[in-house]
């Protein structure tokens, strides 16, 4: 068997394979980073709004509780058909990888809003009376007391969730967005060794998440001390 | 007309009521303290008059000007005149010494920068923390971190200063070098209510003594009052008790 696929070598890692296998490295690392950083940026707007105390919000407060009870609860895969096949009112010429993305958007949103709260409620309560007491508005608090200080409590998980999520966009393939699995099964399907494709795409994976392990952690050293 | 006129108040906390009838008066550099044991509702008076606790019923006029605890610009017309410094100091971790006394100043009342900074400064320097300008809370004993608080609370300039057991989680050999600077406040005019646990230093710096018991008012009175001829069975139990240790 080792004979065979070391045969194969020579015809497996030709440019235009490599090309192939890199543009689906490139997808998968998109679905993942670009949806995990809109998801990032809309989860801390649901946290924020959880934050607000003013009565007249509360069907928002609620609102995104719901969002982020519902939407942590249902499988990846659930969502990729039910933003595939809804999608086709809003806009029926969507690409499968827009689909995708708009998908890992959707759980994402709901998986690191959750993480800022827990972040946010991190922060001593009592420092954010003394803020109230200072007059600051709850958006000063978050910005200038609360925020600072749940970095450290926030980008662990952050980070771990989208190393994950790198892995859990595999599924994106069932819809037919060719990314590193989905381009696994082709070369396989081309006669490829399937230990030889796949062990390559094993390989690829780690090379995607292990540079962002690696940026986490910087990132939770220099933001972990209140120090600038 | 007193600087502040509480009547009436009443407060909950968690469907149990906290704050019965409260009626209280302070003149302008006036320092009243609240007495009593734990749970009688001192802190709780406190907390409600800055609108941490909201109050259920009753009326608190402060500088003339009633307030209205459900109204976010009479609460914030409110608190823009007063400042309250807590038990566990409260201060902001992310931020130095400095930047914890400036930071209400310039960002919430937008002062001068350059008037804030020489203020903040002086205020530090009269606490005793003028050497520790850039070190962090977690880098300072507990009196420190204190004297931090009461020097971010005054970088404010308030009208009326609130001083919820400042010295309760300080060690021992700390609590002198706080009180210190509560004297030279009160000295200096003032106007304070204080919740303290310190009886020598409650007589000593108080114009009047408030003895507070399961959120009643039991007695008010001068300090003598209170402490060497109370007219409430209550009153002189507590301090009976309390003086003998």
């Amino acid at each position: 068997m080792i004979e065979t696929i070391l045969s194969e070598i020579p015809r497996f890692f030709t440019w235009p394979n490599l090309v192939f296998l890199g543009e689906a490295a490139g997808r998968t690392l998109m679905l993942s980073v670009v949806g995990c950083l809109i998801g990032f940026t809309l989860g801390f707007v649901l946290a924020c709004i959880r934050q607000t105390r003013n009565p007249w919000l509360a069907p928002l407060r609620v609102a995104a509780i719901a969002y982020t009870e519902i939407f942590r609860r249902i499988p990846f895969l659930v969502i990729l058909f039910l933003v595939l096949f809804a999608i086709q009112v809003v806009a029926p010429n969507a690409s499968l990888f827009a689909i995708a993305l708009v998908s890992v958007t959707i759980v994402s949103t709901a998986f690191l809003s959750e993480i800022v709260r827990a972040g946010f409620d991190s922060v001593p309560r009592q420092q954010v009376e003394a803020a109230e007491v200072m007059n600051f508005s709850r958006w000063q608090i978050i910005h200038m007391i609360v925020a600072p200080q749940a970095w450290k409590v926030i980008l662990p998980p952050g980070f771990a969730f989208m190393v994950m999520f790198i892995k859990d966009t595999a599924l994106a393939s069932q819809v037919g967005v060719v990314e590193l699995t989905f381009t696994g099964k082709i070369l396989s399907n081309r006669g490829f060794s399937a230990t030889l494709t796949f062990g390559t795409i094993l390989l690829a994976y780690f090379i995607l998440s292990y540079p962002l392990t690696r940026l986490g952690r910087y990132l939770e050293i220099r933001l972990a001390s209140p120090r600038h | 007309m007193p600087h502040l006129a509480i009547d009436g108040l009443n407060a909950s906390y968690k469907n149990l009521k906290v704050l019965h009838d409260i009626c209280l008066d302070v003149e302008r550099s006036e320092v009243v303290s609240l007495i009593g044991p734990s749970g009688s509702g001192k802190s709780t008076l406190l907390r409600t008059l800055v609108g941490v606790n909201k109050p259920t019923s009753g009326k608190v006029t402060l500088a003339q000007r009633t307030l209205d605890y459900s109204s976010a610009s009479s609460l914030k017309q409110a608190r823009d005149s007063m400042a309250i410094v807590f038990q566990q100091y409260n201060l902001f971790q992310n931020m130095t010494v400095i930047g914890n006394v400036t930071i209400a100043p310039l960002k919430i009342k937008k002062w001068q920068r350059a008037e804030v900074e020489e203020h903040a400064h002086s205020l530090l320097q009269k606490v005793g923390l003028g050497h520790k300008l850039k070190a962090y809370p977690d880098e300072l004993s507990g009196g420190q971190q204190q004297r931090v608080a009461i020097a971010r609370a005054l970088a404010l300039k308030p009208q009326l200063l609130l001083l919820d057991e400042i010295t309760s989680a300080l060690d021992p050999e700390l609590v002198g070098e706080v009180l210190d600077i509560i004297r030279g406040l009160a000295r200096d005019g003032m106007t304070m209510l204080i919740v303290s646990h310190e009886m020598g230093f409650v007589r000593e710096v108080s114009s009047r003594v408030v003895m507070m018991d399961q959120g009643r008012i039991v007695e008010i009175g001068t300090p003598q009052q209170i402490f060497d001829a109370p007219k409430e069975t209550r009153t002189r139990d507590f301090t009976a008790r309390v003086l003998s240790h």
